[in-house]
């Protein structure tokens, strides 16, 4: 009974439960039905659920971050089987996400790589005091749609724009988009560096990435 | 009897320690720099793919030549702060990026303006032993950011100032402008007037910035404030007591290279731990267990007799409004009930991010308070009414309940009630509008930086600070001169 199987899909995703996801995982590639299906009507509808609720409040911060560990278990199983057929599942975008050069804060950075992978970019994260050069190259490496740069200290926010214009002088803006957050900085800031985008916190992050990508709720 | 608050067992105090000094070994602690890993390596320690695993003998070593206690000066060379036993201070909080501009009650980044004003209500302040660099200066070059605010402090306050950089190259220039100040390395080592913030990186990682800091510190022998942050639940041990041994660790691993690269140096007992906010990723710096956290990390670091610093009296609202007070008031009070010797974090909303003056002026009442607090209950007026409690008194009085009269009120009343200031409303109700504490904190706030006196420096120590700056500005690139009035 998938649909059932579904649901099951769902609450592991929910309540977090790696072992409990990959078996799921398991048992749908046993039957020989296109993974791609486990994932669009059972975990990807559980990990949408467990962000939307982690966003109004009611789930917590480790709930989240088991949904999303019990997600990687789902997708790891069914993966290779996606590759076979060629039903890759089509990410939202690919992200490229560091903290500026000379900056070590990473909390709000990594919070912001969490609900974005969660909810179906692909994430590729360079840490804390990344220079303009290893954005650029890791840019071209995976070929990103958007690069993120955070930064938490007034003499660090330089590094922002430092990015910027290093996306710039290898030609990989328009088609890149920046985009930038962290204590310091406001969207005066981000408009004076000619970022595209600017946030507060994770949950706004997402959705400025998904009007980037022009798969937003909204319009940017 | 001082009432004095402790959370912690002896037993529980020992544990914490035990598993500590078996943090230092397993998992051991990162340290980023080519510099730091010489030093260990030289005094024996093993260090592997940037881990150094630190021997208890080690540590302890560094524990016992690391300084009971130690003062702060001001600039006429006097003693200002204690840094030692059950003395409580406090200090505005450090560092913020933005303002509360009390017209707009909108957050805007911070200016040379706000940080002079601050500095001037903080300077007429009885409550604030010492000053802090207190927000950044926006319209200042940020690349010497560090270094400006400080110089805005020293242009603006003869006390005592709780500072810190934002690099390992910056602190240099901050250590020049203070030789500057008193005169010379050797009266600055032996009289300081400024200790400096550093922060190592949780879980247990003493970052290129942060060691580098440490060992410059250490031997220019200037004061270093080690600042753990452990955040629980996110960057530490979900529990409190796992919260406190993680800080106990990173603050032993700090000490440790300090004590190696300047034995004697003083070295303080540091911390901002709080707890992780499991909705939002934050640090709730108004959180009570906060303040348990930073009375139960102190209440380590004076088990081992070192002296002792914490973050209080901060708050996340965005406001300066009732949550705002209750939670600057309680911090106030239990941080001076576990006699923490300098307590920063006056003046601080929205989790250290931005600063309020006003808030700065509410929070010198919860202080007041809470110093009023900490001298207990004592046994007075001997010298006036002989030895009794009240006997003598009524021996006055009889039944008459005449006690306004006696010269014993008259005597003892100041020692016995702090008299607050009008930003405390106790008024009867009059003819006029009462009014709310905001309003009040603003008069007062205006009154102060009228009652404000600048100091004047000398000739030469503005034309070295004229020079320190523009060095340092040279070496960043950027152009900046001294800050004007
Ligand atoms: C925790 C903390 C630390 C920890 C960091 C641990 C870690 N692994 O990250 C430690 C102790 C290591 C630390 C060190 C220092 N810190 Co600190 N730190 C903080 C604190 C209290 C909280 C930061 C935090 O994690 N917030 C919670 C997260 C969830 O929020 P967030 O970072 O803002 O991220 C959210 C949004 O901004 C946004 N976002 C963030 N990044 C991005 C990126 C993109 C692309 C997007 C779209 C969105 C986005 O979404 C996030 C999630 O909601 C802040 C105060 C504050 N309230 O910001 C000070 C603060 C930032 N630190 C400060 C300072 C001064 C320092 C030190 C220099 C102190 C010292 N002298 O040693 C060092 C810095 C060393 C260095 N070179 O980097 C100052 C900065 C002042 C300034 N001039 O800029 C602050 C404001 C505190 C203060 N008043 O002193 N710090």
């Amino acid at each position: 009974m998938p649909d059932e199987l579904f649901l099951a899909m769902r609450q592991s995703i929910i309540d977090g439960v790696p072992d409990r996801a990959r078996e799921l995982a398991q048992q749908w590639l046993a039957d020989g039905v296109d993974p791609l299906e486990a994932v669009n009507f059972g975990f990807a509808v559980g990990i949408k659920f467990a962000g939307d609720q982690f966003g109004c409040g009611e789930m917590f911060l480790p709930d989240l971050l088991a949904s999303a560990e019990a997600m990687k278990a789902a997708i790891k199983v069914l993966e290779p089987e996606m590759l076979k057929r060629g039903s890759q599942r089509e990410a939202l975008g690919k992200i490229v996400l560091g903290t500026a050069r000379g900056d070590i804060h990473d909390i709000g950075k990594n919070l912001v790589a969490t609900i974005l992978s969660a909810s179906g970019f692909q994430i590729f994260d360079l840490g804390t005091s990344v220079t303009p050069e290893a954005f650029v190259a890791k840019v071209k490496e995976v070929d990103a749609d958007i690069v993120g740069v955070s930064a938490l200290l007034t003499t660090t926010m330089a590094g922002q724009k430092a990015v910027i214009e290093a996306l710039d002088r290898n030609g990989l803006r328009p088609r890149v988009k920046a985009i930038i957050g962290g204590a310091a900085v406001s969207s005066k800031w981000a408009a004076e560096i000619g970022a595209d985008g600017f946030s507060r916190n994770a949950i706004d992050a997402l959705e400025l990435a998904k009007n980037l990508m022009g798969k937003g709720t909204a319009s940017a | 009897m001082r009432p004095r608050t402790q959370l912690l067992s002896g037993d529980l105090i020992g544990r914490i320690l035990r598993e500590a000094f078996e943090l230092l070994m397993s998992p051991g602690v990162r340290v980023g720099s080519a510099e730091v890993v010489e030093l260990l390596q030289a005094a024996g320690v093993e260090v592997t793919d940037g881990v150094a695993r630190l021997p208890e003998t080690l540590v302890r070593k560094s524990l016992a030549s690391a300084p009971r206690d130690f003062y702060l000066y001001n600039r006429r060379g006097e003693k200002a702060v204690h840094y030692g036993g059950d003395d409580v201070h406090f200090d505005p909080g450090s560092c913020c990026v933005q303002m509360l501009d009390p017209e707009t009650l909108e957050a805007r980044p911070s200016e040379t303006r706000d940080l002079v004003r601050i500095v001037q209500v903080a300077e007429t302040l009885p409550q604030f032993a010492a000053q802090s660099t207190a927000v950044v200066c926006n319209d200042a070059p940020s690349l010497i950011g560090d270094l400006y605010r400080l110089l805005v402090v020293l242009q603006h306050s003869d006390k005592p100032v709780v500072t810190g950089s934002f690099s390992a190259a910056g602190l240099q220039g901050m250590i020049d402008l203070l030789v500057a100040d008193s005169g010379s390395a050797e009266k600055l080592r032996r009289e300081p007037r400024a200790v400096f913030d550093v922060c190592p990186s949780p879980p247990l990682n003493w970052s290129e910035f942060g060691s580098h800091n440490l060992l410059d510190l250490a031997h220019a022998g200037v004061p270093a404030e080690i600042v753990a942050v452990p955040l629980a639940g996110g960057t530490a041990p979900v529990t409190l007591a796992g919260s406190v041994t993680q800080h106990a660790a990173e603050v032993l691993a700090g000490i440790t290279l300090h004590q190696l690269a300047g034995a004697g140096s003083p070295v303080v007992w540091g911390g901002a731990p709080a707890i992780f906010d499991m909705r939002t990723g934050g640090a709730p710096m108004g959180a009570v267990e906060t303040a348990m956290l930073n009375m139960a990390c102190a209440e380590v670091g004076k088990h081992l007799g070192l002296p002792t610093h914490g973050y209080l009296v901060a708050t996340d609202s965005k406001f300066v409004d009732a949550q705002a007070g209750a939670e600057s008031a309680r911090s106030a009070m239990l941080g001076a009930l576990a006699g923490i010797n300098m307590i920063s974090g006056a003046g601080m909303i929205e989790s250290l991010a931005c600063h309020s003056v006003e808030k700065l002026v509410m929070d010198a009442e919860w202080i007041a308070s809470a110093q009023r607090l900490a001298r207990g209950i004592e046994v007075r007026g001997d010298d006036v009414s002989g030895a009794s409690l009240a006997t003598a008194m009524f021996a006055q009085t009889g039944l008459s309940g005449e006690f306004l009269k006696l010269k014993e009120t008259r005597a003892l009343f100041r020692q016995e009630q702090y008299l607050p200031s009008a930003v405390i409303d106790r008024s009867a109700r009059g003819s006029e509008p009462p009014t709310d504490i905001f309003a009040r904190a603003r008069t007062r706030v205006d009154e102060l930086a009228s009652a404000y006196r600048k100091p004047s420096l000398a000739e030469d120590v503005l034309r070295k600070f004229q020079a320190i700056v523009e060095r340092e500005a040279d070496r960043a690139g950027v152009v900046a001169e001294l800050p004007g009035n």
